[in-house]
């Protein structure tokens, strides 16, 4: 059971917590919202509750609960830019399919 | 797939609805993110661009590419370049438009068969058309909505501008300026050593420079130039003449001249792509247009517009080579030639690789964005400026600014001053806008009074006005006198701009006419059912009369037939309604006697057989 990240991401994700000046590393997760149910969830992470899994990858702490490991288990978050737009994207070997906003997925 | 921030523990609430608007002279669009990607919206007939057209026919109004053909056969009812009235006075006006008479505040109104229009009326339908392709592409009403305005705008312009998008029911974010946004849609917010910016904008009929100057995260205006009379319509008309002498025709109709507008256009555009294109000019003529005469044509117009630029650097106090960054705006400048032109004047290469004609409906819509709250980096904010030093008419008819322009807003800034003469109770304030010394250059935006003022001599009294911006740009003036605490507040709305009430009542209208718009719909449906019913009776009793029971039974049903064509002709829905149903009452034993006599007729000659085997 594992989460990695990209080169480029990593960066970024340390870049962002050094602005930030806190926080220990990235939480990640998915919520059910959107057309085709669920969305992830990209927060800073400040603690780690008991039953969160740790992982640590190209020097970044990533924090993911229980419930949210079995959709992203194997999943690749990486970054980079879209036209005028720069952010994180997953690459996720348990999404089915993807609504046409590009919100949310279904298993 | 839309891209992803990182946010705050607890924050990654759903996305929220916004959009970006150009509003613009002849076309307007709407753009919103879709995938992290800015997009325009098409309407129903696969248009990006809206014509920025509005037809009010006597039961409504069309907006967009109906509205154009409406126009050809009314055209005394259609607006057209509304946008150039905008926060104009009755006095500004040089309009086809018969005006009625103008209100207290001299907000022209035009005439209309949809009765009196004003061109805030007239803009709030066309922001209403784009509104709905946002929410009908977003699902759902809208949060926010960045518009887009010329740099050049005053107050009161901007002012007509948010009261249009409040008509139209659009949460507006911010108004930001045209070539600001342009400059968004390319990311140039993004880079720290970009600081220079010339915004090189040829529409249809107008043509803006703007030349802005970034730094952190302000885009501040150092000097906007043009001509509002320059634009691609005018090298149509030097091609329209030149089809007019080869073809040897004398006098032009309305109707040719305007066919050949649109085949010289395409031709005119097509030269973009290729080296030479036939134009056909009917009756047979066929003539060749190259790449080399539409280019040796532009000539002239180019030069005009290299002036204002020229103009327009002098003003912010630099030279064509200082210029970091240039833009192009609108769809003109797609011909290489002034492409070519333009990237030889201020020597480096033009930005052209997003669509002209969507760029600024792009930008605004990345602004939306940050402003709804989507985008969590902060450093994507920008902050806006006031276009106009903001000042006070002093004596003697002069302007003391107060607030100058290129601060940024929200600002606020304070005077003193005090009183002229001996015993002087009050105090007249005139706040004015504009560049120049004379009250008489610059636009009055209000006046009011402080009133009160405790006599004493002159120059004893301290007279503080505050002028302050809010971050929507809405200007507050304020003036007390310190000594007594004498306080005239004032909400200050432009002197050309509608007044709160007359908003209001717009709205209500609205409202009340959504009502009656209803109410008229039901009244219709009701009529047309009572005149079915009273149809359908007629038929029966023409073929089945015979049946009626006795003259009583047709007498009643007679009576509530008469009841029913009184009340139909009347204007409350609901009593024909009640009209139907008496006279269907009446009329039950009839039409039951007139069933069972049809169905016997059918079962006439038939075997009961025969219809159990048809089930």
């Amino acid at each position: 059971m594992a989460v990695s990240l990209t080169e480029a991401a990593a960066g970024q994700v340390r870049a962002h917590l050094e602005k930030r000046g806190r926080g220990l590393g990235l939480r990640l997760g998915v919520k059910t919202t959107g057309c085709s149910g669920m969305a992830y969830v990209l927060e800073f992470a400040d603690s780690v509750e008991e039953d969160d899994q740790v992982f640590e990858d190209k020097g970044v702490k990533v924090v993911i609960a229980p419930k949210s490991l079995a959709y992203l288990d194997g999943a690749e978050l990486d970054y980079g830019r879209e036209g005028l737009n720069e952010g994180f994207r997953f690459t996720n070997p348990n999404e089915k399919a993807r609504c046409g906003c590009g919100e949310s997925f279904s298993i | 797939m839309a891209l992803l921030q990182i946010s705050e523990p607890g924050q990654g609430g759903p996305r929220r609805r916004a959009c970006g608007i150009d509003l613009g002279t002849t076309h307007s669009l709407v753009a919103v993110m879709r995938d992290g990607q800015a997009v325009t919206l098409p309407g129903a007939e696969g248009h990006h661009r809206l014509p920025s057209v509005v037809h009010y026919g006597a039961e409504s109004e069309t907006v967009g590419w109906p509205a154009v053909q409406a126009a050809a056969d009314d055209p005394d009812n259609a607006f057209f370049s509304i946008k150039r009235s905008m926060g104009r006075g009755t006095a500004d006006l040089d309009d086809a438009h018969d005006l009625v008479e103008g209100s207290a505040a001299g907000v022209p109104r035009f005439r209309t068969v949809a009765g009196p229009k004003t061109a805030v009326e007239v803009s709030a339908d066309i922001l209403s058309a784009l509104r709905a392709r946002a929410e009908e592409e977003l699902g759902g009403e809208l949060d926010g909505a960045v518009i887009t305005v010329p740099a050049y705008f005053d107050e009161a312009q901007r002012q007509a501008t948010k009261d249009a998008a409040r008509l139209a029911g659009l949460p507006v974010l911010r108004l930001i300026n045209e070539p600001t946004a342009a400059s968004i849609a390319y990311g140039l917010d993004q880079q720290d050593d970009r600081g220079l910016i010339a915004v090189f904008d040829l529409g249809g009929g107008t043509f803006d420079i703007s030349v802005l100057r970034l730094s952190r995260g302000v885009f501040e205006v150092l000097a906007t130039g043009g001509d509002t009379e320059l634009g691609g319509d005018d090298l149509d008309r030097i091609l329209l003449a030149w089809v007019q002498k080869e073809c040897g025709v004398e006098e032009a109709d309305r109707a040719w001249t305007r066919r050949i507008l649109q085949v010289v256009r395409e031709a005119r555009e097509a030269l973009s792509k290729q080296e030479s294109i036939q134009v056909d000019c009917g009756d047979g003529r066929v003539l060749t247009l190259t790449r080399d005469e539409l280019e040796q044509w532009s000539a002239p117009l180019l030069e005009r517009m290299l002036q204002c630029c020229r103009r327009a650097l002098s003003d912010a106090g630099l030279e064509a080579g200082e210029v970091q960054e240039v833009v192009m705006v609108g769809g003109v400048t797609r011909m290489p030639y002034l492409r070519r032109e333009v990237s030889k004047f201020f020597s480096r290469e033009v930005h052209t690789g997003i669509d002209p004609d969507r760029v600024v409906a792009l930008g605004a819509a990345v602004q939306a964005d940050v402003l709804v709250g989507n985008a969590q980096d902060q450093d994507l904010l920008l902050l806006d400026v006031i276009p106009l030093s903001l000042g006070i008419e002093i004596m003697g008819g002069l302007v003391e600014r107060i607030i100058d322009r290129n601060t940024t807003i929200p600002a606020h800034h304070a005077q003193e001053f005090t009183t002229f003469k001996d015993g002087q109770t009050a105090l007249a304030v005139h706040v004015v806008q504009g560049e120049r010394e004379l009250v008489s250059d610059c636009r009055s935006l209000a006046r009011f009074e402080l009133r009160d003022i405790p006599p004493m001599t002159a120059g004893a009294a301290r007279i503080r006005v505050e002028y302050q911006v809010d971050a929507d740009g809405l200007l507050t003036v304020e003036a007390m006198e310190t000594v007594s605490g004498v306080r005239a507040g004032v909400s200050v709305k432009p002197s050309y701009g509608l007044e709160e009430s007359e908003i209001e009542q717009m709205l209500r209208e609205s409202i009340e006419h959504a009502e009656e718009d209803v109410a008229s719909r039901a009244l219709n449906e009701q009529q047309v059912e009572a005149d079915r019913v009273v149809q359908a009776l007629r038929d029966a009793l023409a073929v089945d009369g015979d049946i009626l029971s006795d003259d009583a039974e047709r007498a009643g049903i007679e009576e509530a037939a008469k009841a029913l064509i009184q009340l139909r002709d009347g204007t409350d829905a609901d009593a024909i309604r009640t009209g139907i149903k008496a006279l269907e009452e009446a009329c039950e034993p009839f039409v039951e006697r007139r069933m069972n006599r049809s169905i016997r007729q059918a079962m006439q000659g038939h075997r009961v057989e025969e219809f159990q085997e048809q089930d």
